[in-house]
């Protein structure tokens, strides 16, 4: 498949694994934003095959893992009224609230559908007028275009059935926290590059400059990735900190401008709390309030429907910098488990089940595989023999 | 979640007033709306994430990365035989 096979090429990734190696004087902590870089980075071993002084920190980027437990709860609540059709993308029916999940609320008799894109929840709408249909409209900027234009649709069809439970994040405000967290070591960004097709690069260039902090925009091959590592490495060593497009094929510096006017229309900018970290200001979106009447909590009153976390750091109000000083989100990085994989229980028999979601090779799953939670350092330990596997080949450690 | 898949634009049509295309993922076909990259035109590829299109993959692009990364090579002197544009890249 054209644009796939080309960024898989085995001579190039051990090129650029080379590069990177040459390049590397000092050691390096990078953080890689998304978690579908994560799941690239365990599923073609480049972190089995990355130089030892080249840390890769996996970053908050997964919506469904950072999507709060009382909302979960309030798309458990509204998912088990009986005249509800409630929808949602594949992921988020095994992620624990409180007490259960929408998969025990569909076994249970609720009626819960898994829907590929938002349309097709406006769709189901239409054709079940006599039914309220709900779609849990999650994720990062990426999904917001898609979840955007079904509300704006469900209005254009004149449909009184539809209606969204909205829990979107924003990854420039999540970059801004971990960078005032006394406690986070991570010294560079891989950038979400499909976050990054829809907003463009240029509101990185701030938190770039204010936190000496090179942020490289990085696509999800194998060879997208070693290159985005790459270029911020170069970064890292000559002191740069740069906003770098490293996924140019897909990614322009002023992003997907007619999804931007949809997002501007449908959504305005929030408070969120994020789940294992706590509130972090301005970091989501919301219906505007001119799309108030498709707002799910508002038409079933769930919006008070509050639990609280025990883990939740919440982080103080206000941007400064002084003010994130008392609770990172790294100290939650740090305790190694996050708690949706625990659900608060200590006995681990909750542990991975998220993880489920991205396949990870048995050997590498043990520590937690995708975790963005695992405490650093994740590399593998040198015990295995001094060698590492990797599709690309092995390397011996030195 | 945000996983974006590129896909190949076979067929362009208008559905209650939107642009819509068949979209090809290697063999697999898919229904994606294209409202939000109206430059995109049958034969483009695109990267399709939950059912929209939301960017065009640039040819150009696409290829003066690759052939950066050969130069890396040959300027390193790594360029063995192995080390030469890939295959696929026309
Ligand atoms: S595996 Fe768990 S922690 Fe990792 S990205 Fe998925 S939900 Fe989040």
């Amino acid at each position: 498949m054209k644009y796939l096979d080309e960024f898989n090429d085995p001579a190039l990734a051990r090129l650029l694994f080379e590069q990177i190696d040459a390049a590397a004087t000092k050691s390096w902590a990078i953080m890689e934003v998304c978690g579908g870089q994560t799941h690239s980075i365990i599923r073609n071993g480049i972190d089995q095959l990355l130089t030892d002084r080249v840390e890769l920190i996996h970053g908050p980027g997964c919506p469904v893992c950072v999507t709060p437990l009382e909302m979960i709860d309030r798309a458990l609540a509204i998912a088990s009224r009986p005249n509800v059709l409630f929808t949602s993308f594949g992921d988020m029916l095994r992620v624990p609230g409180s007490r259960e999940d929408l998969f025990s609320v569909k076994a249970k008799g609720g009626d819960v559908r898994v829907v590929y894109s938002p349309l097709d929840a406006v769709n189901l709408a239409q054709e079940h007028p006599d039914k309220e249909v709900v779609f849990f409209g999650v994720g990062f900027e990426t999904t917001a275009p898609a979840n955007a234009m079904a509300v704006f649709q469900a209005r254009d069809r004149g449909l009184r059935n539809f209606s969204m439970l909205v829990s979107h994040v924003l990854v420039p405000p999540a970059i801004e926290a971990l960078m005032t967290s006394p406690t986070s070591r991570v010294q560079g960004f891989l950038a979400a590059g499909h976050v990054c097709t829809v907003m463009g690069t240029r509101q990185y260039e701030p938190l770039a400059q204010q936190y000496r902090v090179p942020i490289v925009v990085t696509g999800f091959e194998p060879l997208d990735v070693l290159d985005g590592i790459r270029r911020c490495v170069l970064q890292l060593e000559s002191g740069r900190a740069e906003v770098e497009n490293a996924y140019p094929r897909a990614v322009r510096a002023e992003g997907n401008l007619p999804a931007q006017e949809m997002l501007a229309k449908v959504f305005e900018t929030c408070d969120r709390p994020w789940r294992g970290i706590g509130m972090i200001p301005m970091s989501g979106w919301r219906l505007a309030p001119e799309f108030a009447a498709f707002d799910a909590e508002r038409r079933f009153d769930v919006g008070e429907l509050s639990v609280s976390e025990p883990e939740a750091r919440t982080l103080p109000r206000g941007r400064s910098a002084a003010g994130h000083t008392q609770a990172g989100p790294v100290r939650v990085l740090r305790q190694g488990v996050h708690p949706s994989h625990t659900d608060g229980r200590d006995d681990g028999l909750q542990r991975g089940r998220l993880c489920r979601l991205l396949p990870v090779p048995p050997a590498r799953s043990a520590g937690g595989g995708a975790s963005w939670l695992r405490p650093p350092p994740h590399r593998r330990s040198t015990s295995r023999a001094g060698r590492a596997r990797c599709r690309f080949g092995t390397r011996t450690a030195s | 979640m945000c996983l974006g898949v590129p896909g190949k634009v076979l067929e362009v049509r208008s559905e209650q007033g939107t642009r819509m295309a068949t979209v090809d993922f290697g063999g697999v076909t898919k229904t994606v709306c294209l409202a939000y990259v109206p430059e995109v035109q049958e034969g483009d590829y695109t990267i399709v994430h939950a059912g929209f299109a939301i960017t065009r993959l640039d040819e150009a692009s696409a290829l003066e990365t690759l052939r950066m990364f050969t130069e890396l090579g040959m300027l390193d002197e790594l360029g063995e035989a192995d080390a030469g544009v890939p295959g696929g890249a026309t």
